[in-house]
């Protein structure tokens, strides 16, 4: 009987001591790194399996958001990893909550690699983002000086590219709901936007149903799950327009971040969807000067309309995105005056019908 | 009962720790920006001699202190900087608040608490990720010479909230300082 309860207890002591142990040996490695001091290089961050051959580690997922931000045309490729056994909480849809140890990629090419950017969110709770610097033969990829390199590269129509600073990190990632933008319920929904500018095939990326599906998004909103996220507009031109806005102006012109002051929303979002309009047509413009316009949408006129302005110039002084870019987006600017256009008319439309009301 | 006596001793005396802690002078100015000092930092640091314009006295040009810290003046209109030639990198106005250079043209900024023109509707963090992005808002536009950024960004959070403080309690001048201009081949 003393044997029995002596093996019983062995057993006991092997199997509640032993599980853990051997849970521990066998997980994935997850290394995560303090915020205030990046790796050295990309390798190190953990991107490749190989990074010799630039073999890709099995736990990462590819995504490509369906407004993507404009980066003078430069080809990207984007990463998500979270730690084992983790997953992002969404119960806060326009702000989800990823879990520590979340880390991001997104790689920049013009021709050739030339910066692949870096997110990490630290057992702090604090996000540290970084920029790695390819040779030019591609064979690696250093950490950027924190001040960033200017004139790193020619990106196209003989404008230069720029690899950021900490500080222009910061800039678009810390006035967001969310420090990461491009992966949220919009961005990676089943229903893409065919008149996006930019966006790659659906089929390049991990998409909100499959995450869901593989429970790496939990606490998703049931109206979300129950259909694609999708901005309400009245034409499809206008539902690439207000896309457009969200994924290259509504990181920082939201109602939730640093800038919210400013009472410009151009992101859209689950409990509001696209304020947009609302808060810029027949706007007065807080940013005055000699020859800029005085509202920040005139419906109909483009020339008069200061978001449009911004949008069209690369002036250094004037130009939004104020940071990022040195070339004008050709077709954000025509898919902007055909929206506007096209406001104008219903506008018309709208006053006609009210006359021939009034008549009647 | 000893030992209950003990514990509410030592209750007491965590909370009356706690208490004096709250009070300290660190806590207070935590609480409560140190508005001589930020004058002190704005009058050590000559922010007068770009955001203040000068005017021309009996003994040479002074600083217009009816117009403190107000930045470039409206009404003195430029489109175009001077031709720079030989040694010459930059050239300022007579007020000392517009400046020409390779950057184009830059404007001293109005730092008075001015709803509409100034720094009326900042708040200390606008300002803060100002200075330490060398962006306008954190965000914006960079800053131009010859604010010396750079040097200015050295201040901790904690003076930089003085000076800032300081600037709410000075003056309002309603003074729309004009929009930077890029040099031609920038723009």
């Amino acid at each position: 009987m003393d044997h029995q309860r002596l093996l019983g207890a062995a057993l006991f002591a092997l199997v509640t001591l032993g599980t853990p142990i051997w849970i521990a040996l066998n997980a994935p490695r997850w290394t995560t790194h303090a915020s205030s001091s990046p790796p050295a290089t990309l390798a190190e961050t953990g991107l490749y399996a190989d990074a010799r051959t630039l073999t890709l580690a099995d736990v990462l997922l590819e995504y490509a958001p369906q407004y993507p931000l404009w980066t003078d045309g430069a080809r990207k490729r984007r990463w998500i990893a979270l730690p084992p056994g983790s997953a992002i909480d969404a119960s806060d849809a326009d702000a989800w909550r990823f879990p520590i140890g979340t880390k991001l990629w997104k790689e920049f090419a013009f021709g050739r690699r030339v910066e692949t950017r870096y997110m990490e969110l630290g057992g702090d709770g604090r996000w540290s983002y970084a920029t790695y610097a390819w040779q030019p033969d591609e064979s690696s990829a250093t950490l950027a000086p924190e001040g960033g390199v200017a004139a790193a590269c020619e990106s196209s129509r003989g404008a230069l590219h720029d690899i950021p600073g900490r500080f222009d990190c910061l800039a678009c990632h810390e006035a967001s709901p969310s420090p990461v933008l491009g992966f949220s319920a919009l961005q990676l929904s089943s229903e893409r936007d065919p008149r996006a500018p930019h966006a790659d095939a659906r089929e390049s990326g991990v998409t909100l149903d499959e995450l869901v599906a593989r429970g790496l998004v939990r606490n998703l909103p049931a109206e979300l799950l129950d259909n694609a996220p999708r901005i309400a507009a009245r034409s499809s031109v206008e539902r690439a327009a207000l896309g457009y806005l969200h994924g290259n102006c509504g990181g920082c012109h939201n109602s939730r971040g640093a800038l919210a002051e400013l009472g410009l929303d151009l992101a859209w979002s689950f409990e509001h969807g696209s304020r947009a309009l609302a808060t810029t047509l027949d706007t007065p413009a807080k940013l005055q000067g000699r020859g800029l316009a005085r509202q920040r949408l005139v419906a109909g006129a483009p020339a008069e309309s200061l978001l449009f302005q911004r949008l069209a110039t690369r002036d250094p002084y004037l130009q939004m995105p104020a940071l990022g870019t040195h070339l004008v987006d050709e077709q954000a600017r025509e898919l902007m005056a055909a929206w506007i256009a096209e406001l104008g008319r219903r506008e018309r439309n709208s006053l006609a019908h009210g006359a021939a009301g009034t008549r009647r | 009962m000893l030992l209950k006596t003990l514990s509410v001793l030592a209750v007491a005396g965590c909370a009356l720790a706690l208490f004096s802690l709250e009070r300290s002078p660190a806590a207070k100015s935590a609480a409560a920006p140190d508005v001589e000092r930020g004058k002190y930092l704005v009058s050590f640091g000559s922010c007068n001699d770009c955001h203040t314009p000068l005017v021309m006295g009996p003994n040479g040009p002074a600083p217009d202190m009816t117009r403190m810290l107000s930045g470039h003046p409206s009404d003195l209109v430029l489109t175009q900087g001077p031709a720079l030639e030989g040694p010459w990198g930059a050239a300022a106005t007579h007020t000392l608040t517009g400046w020409s250079g390779p950057w184009g043209l830059s404007f001293a900024a109005n730092l008075t608490p001015d709803k509409e023109t100034g720094l009326g509707a900042w708040t200390a963090e606008d300002f803060i990720a100002t200075i330490r992005t060398g962006r306008h808002l954190g965000r914006g536009r960079p800053l131009l010479p010859p604010m010396p950024v750079h040097y200015v960004n050295t201040l901790t959070d904690e003076d930089l909230r003085n000076v800032f403080a300081y600037l709410q309690r000075i003056p309002a001048v309603s003074n729309r300082v004009p929009q930077p201009v890029a040099p031609a081949q920038a723009r």
